[in-house]
């Protein structure tokens, strides 16, 4: 029983569009190589409009709304780049800068780090909040992985690809606000984790430095996620 | 049962118990029985049974009276005597007068402006039925309007009736509850869900709480009369499980009222079916938002999502999804009882029917009121609640918890609705009120709902999560005597940011206790950074 998919046409920036109605505003712009920038989003896992950054203002809609979770409609006008859109992506990224040890000179990712990067597309200058640096700590008892907290953005991508993906749910989260922590199993050590297949998975989707392989140089230490799209588009393919 | 069955009932509930010559109904609601009402209760009866009164005189459990600062409240019937702060030791002098002149020392005024200025719907029968006994719900035209609506009314008419009533979310943001169940009723889906939101959680607010307490079936009643107008046939009601009396007299009357087939399979001899399960809460204040409250019912980490799509469409486990708060289910039934039209005739033109609010702070009068709406603050806090004790001043009212604001002197006569409240930058809410007088530092209130919105942050949205946390860092920097005026611009930065920028109504709303101090009392903000020094002399400065 296939229903046709309609298609809606839509302003982007001035620009004509078009999508299926089972589409976000963020696919279609990226279609059209518009560019909304993103942290928790990534192609092939279920969005969550987390990390704020994609937000876009809508005409006639009082909210700024997430790209990567909205769907496209029939004569929407979307605007991605307002001076008060670049202010707020700005300052998430001051936030997130601010909450944990950040220092890129010393970072396993430095030069390939999507928060690094990001602030560097968006114009990020100084961190204006005062920088909180907590204490946490660096788990390197996997064999082959180590998951360091102080450079976690809590984007959950690595919860969301070993449940999703990977089929393991190793990655949780545990506590709340401010004191949220990524965690294996029930707050085990990762290397005592009994759910863990050392897929790496987590390691790959993961955006910073948060979560490396061990002993391989920084230049080395590239994420590869071709895996993603390729796995998903074999699931679509089989359904 | 049928609906005449239930009649019958009724009836034979006024028959079989013969009017005692005296009863003395005691508040068992939580208020007072944290202040000793149960031993009250039981030096009662056992004065009695000394007397050798049992025949004539009964000691009855009732919900909450309203006046909570003078707990233990009990009433005496047919004297209509009401006693304050009765102690175990009162017993005697309490079972002596009976019939005779009343004690004298215990009298708390009925006259008093605290009851005449109150119009009560929801809290109608707090304070007169037993809690724990649905014959007595019935006897109070209990479970009629669901009997009504079975008998003659289809799904349409009960929706069409609620919109004629104009009745809007009483969890605070005032959604109009007609246009809600007709969401939920047209949307499509081989099943559909109705949620009852009791996670009460702003400081100071114990509306929900109280409903539950003294009158558990009105809600039940409520909920599946939305059952049958949305088409749902299973409920759960979300309890925080800091509630462990609501809790267990919301079981005793699920229980109940499965029993006598007013909930449960083919209820009142119908098709219609309606289950009605408890979920409890664990402690998370973001779990009042409704979808987190859906992924906490589904045994996830409670986290909302964004939205749309709205749970009416899709909701707990992906089907739509009716969810109404307490004090919005407990306004259904009278609604269905006296009809639409009767409801809209109370309160102003945008806002119908009544409002509980739960009193608290700087005010002599303490405790659960129910006003109409479109009365004003300064009767609600100087007439209800007695003005300001020991000769202080007034200062402000707080309402809406953590996400509504402070509310000044000035517009004390402003009429209490959605929209005027609104206006003035703090919201309805679900109905907390906190009165403060100028001992009050308005700085350290804010302080004190960013600690509280810290640590109830989910965690999810980067904003909500690192934005209040550094928000409070700025607000202690502050109070403390070590902020400059750069800090305070920062602050104000971050607070449109947060409420611009946040995934949910937590995050969204959290700036506004902040926001509205700043509006009406910023010079005490340029005190305490340009003086070093705080004017209600609450805060600590470090130097």
């Amino acid at each position: 029983m296939n229903q046709p998919v309609r298609v809606k046409t839509l302003k982007i920036d001035g620009r004509d569009v078009s999508g299926r109605e089972d589409e976000t505003i963020l696919e279609v712009a990226r279609q059209n190589g518009i560019f909304i920038p993103t942290l928790c989003n990534l192609e092939g896992l279920t969005p969550i409009g987390a990390c704020r950054l994609c937000l876009v203002e809508i005409k006639g809609v009082s909210r700024l709304l997430p790209a990567c979770v909205t769907r496209v409609e029939e004569g929407m006008e979307v605007y991605t780049q307002s001076e008060r859109l670049q202010k707020y992506r700005r300052m998430v990224l001051e936030l997130l800068f601010s909450e944990r040890n950040h220092i890129c000179s010393v970072c396993v990712v430095n030069g390939h780090c999507e928060l690094q990067s990001m602030a560097q597309i968006l114009g990020m200058t100084h961190v204006s909040v005062p920088y909180r640096f907590p204490r946490l700590p660096v788990d390197a008892s996997h064999e082959r992985f180590v998951v360091d907290h102080n450079r976690c953005i809590l984007c959950t991508r690595c919860v969301r690809v070993c449940d999703e993906i990977e089929g393991a749910h190793t990655w949780d989260v545990m506590g709340r606000g401010i004191d949220s922590r990524v965690i294996t199993d029930l707050n085990q050590p990762w290397g005592e984790s009994e759910t863990c297949t050392s897929c790496g998975k987590c390691v790959n989707v993961c955006p910073t430095g948060a979560l490396f392989e061990k002993g391989k140089p920084v230049s080395e230490r590239l994420k590869k996620r071709q895996f993603l799209p390729y796995l998903t588009m074999m699931r679509e393919e089989r359904r | 049962m049928t609906p005449e069955e239930l009649r019958k009932l009724a009836e034979s509930q006024e028959e079989a118990r013969p009017e005692p010559r005296h009863r003395i109904k005691i508040c068992v609601a939580a208020g007072c029985l944290s202040a000793g009402s149960d031993r009250v209760r039981e030096a009662l009866q056992n004065e009695i049974t000394q007397r050798r009164l049992e025949g004539e005189c009964e000691v009855k459990g009732v919900g909450c009276l309203g006046l909570c600062t003078a707990g233990p409240l009990m009433l005496v019937e047919p004297d209509g005597v009401m006693y304050q702060n009765v102690t175990e030791t009162d017993a005697a002098d309490i079972v002596q007068s009976l019939g005779k002149k009343p004690v004298e020392r215990l009298v708390c005024p009925a006259d008093m402006s605290f009851f005449t200025k109150q119009y009560k719907i929801v809290l109608e029968n707090s304070g007169v039925i037993d809690p724990e006994k649905i014959e007595d719900y019935i006897a109070r035209d209990g479970y009629t309007a669901l009997a009504r609506v079975l008998e003659d009314m289809s799904p349409q008419d009960v929706i069409d009736e609620i919109t004629r009533s104009g009745l809007r979310g009483r969890g605070g943001a005032g959604y109009p509850t007609g246009l809600k169940w007709s969401t939920v009723a047209k949307a499509g889906g081989s099943r559909k869900f109705v949620i009852c939101n009791a996670d009460e959680g702003d400081p100071g607010a114990f509306m929900d709480r109280s409903v539950l307490e003294s009158d558990p079936h009105r809600v039940l009643e409520g909920m599946a009369i939305a059952a049958y107008a949305v088409g749902a046939s299973q409920g759960y009601l979300y309890v925080r499980a800091e509630y462990p009396l609501a809790v267990k007299r919301l079981r005793t009357a699920i229980r109940q009222a499965e029993r006598l087939g007013l909930l449960g399979n083919n209820i009142c001899g119908t098709t219609f079916s309606f289950h009605v399960d408890i979920r409890l809460g664990a402690g998370a204040f973001v779990c009042g938002e409704e979808t987190a409250l859906i992924a906490s019912i589904e045994g996830k980490r409670g986290q909302p999502r964004p939205r749309p799509p709205y749970p009416a469409e899709y909701g707990l486990w992906g089907y739509p999804t009716l969810i109404n708060n307490v004090e919005t289910f407990a306004n259904v039934a009278p609604i269905i009882r006296n009809g639409g039209d009767w409801f809209a005739s109370i309160g102003t033109e945008k806002s119908k029917g009544t409002k509980v609010f739960a009193l608290a702070g700087r005010v002599k009068n303490t405790g659960l009121i129910e006003v109409p709406m479109g009365i004003t603050l300064r009767e609600i806090i100087f007439d209800i609640g007695g003005g300001i004790p020991d000769g202080h001043q007034f200062k402000a009212v707080q309402t809406g918890g953590p996400s509504g604001g402070c509310i000044p002197e000035q517009y004390l006569d402003m009429p209490v609705d959605y929209e005027s409240l609104a206006k003035v930058g703090s919201i309805m809410g679900s109905g907390g009120m906190i009165v403060m007088d100028e001992t009050s530092c308005m700085v350290d209130v804010a302080k004190f709902f960013m600690d509280f919105c810290v640590s109830e942050s989910c965690g999810k949205c980067v904003p909500c999560r690192v934005g209040t946390a550094q928000m409070y860092h700025l607000l202690d920097k502050i109070t403390s005597g070590q902020a400059t005026m750069d800090d305070l611009a920062l602050l104000e930065e971050l607070c449109d940011m947060v409420k611009y920028t946040s995934l949910c109504g937590l995050g969204q709303t959290a700036p506004n206790p902040v926001l509205s101090t700043l509006q009406y009392f910023r010079d005490e903000y340029i005190a305490h950074i340009v003086d070093k020094q705080c004017p209600a002399g609450v805060c600590q400065m470090r130097h």
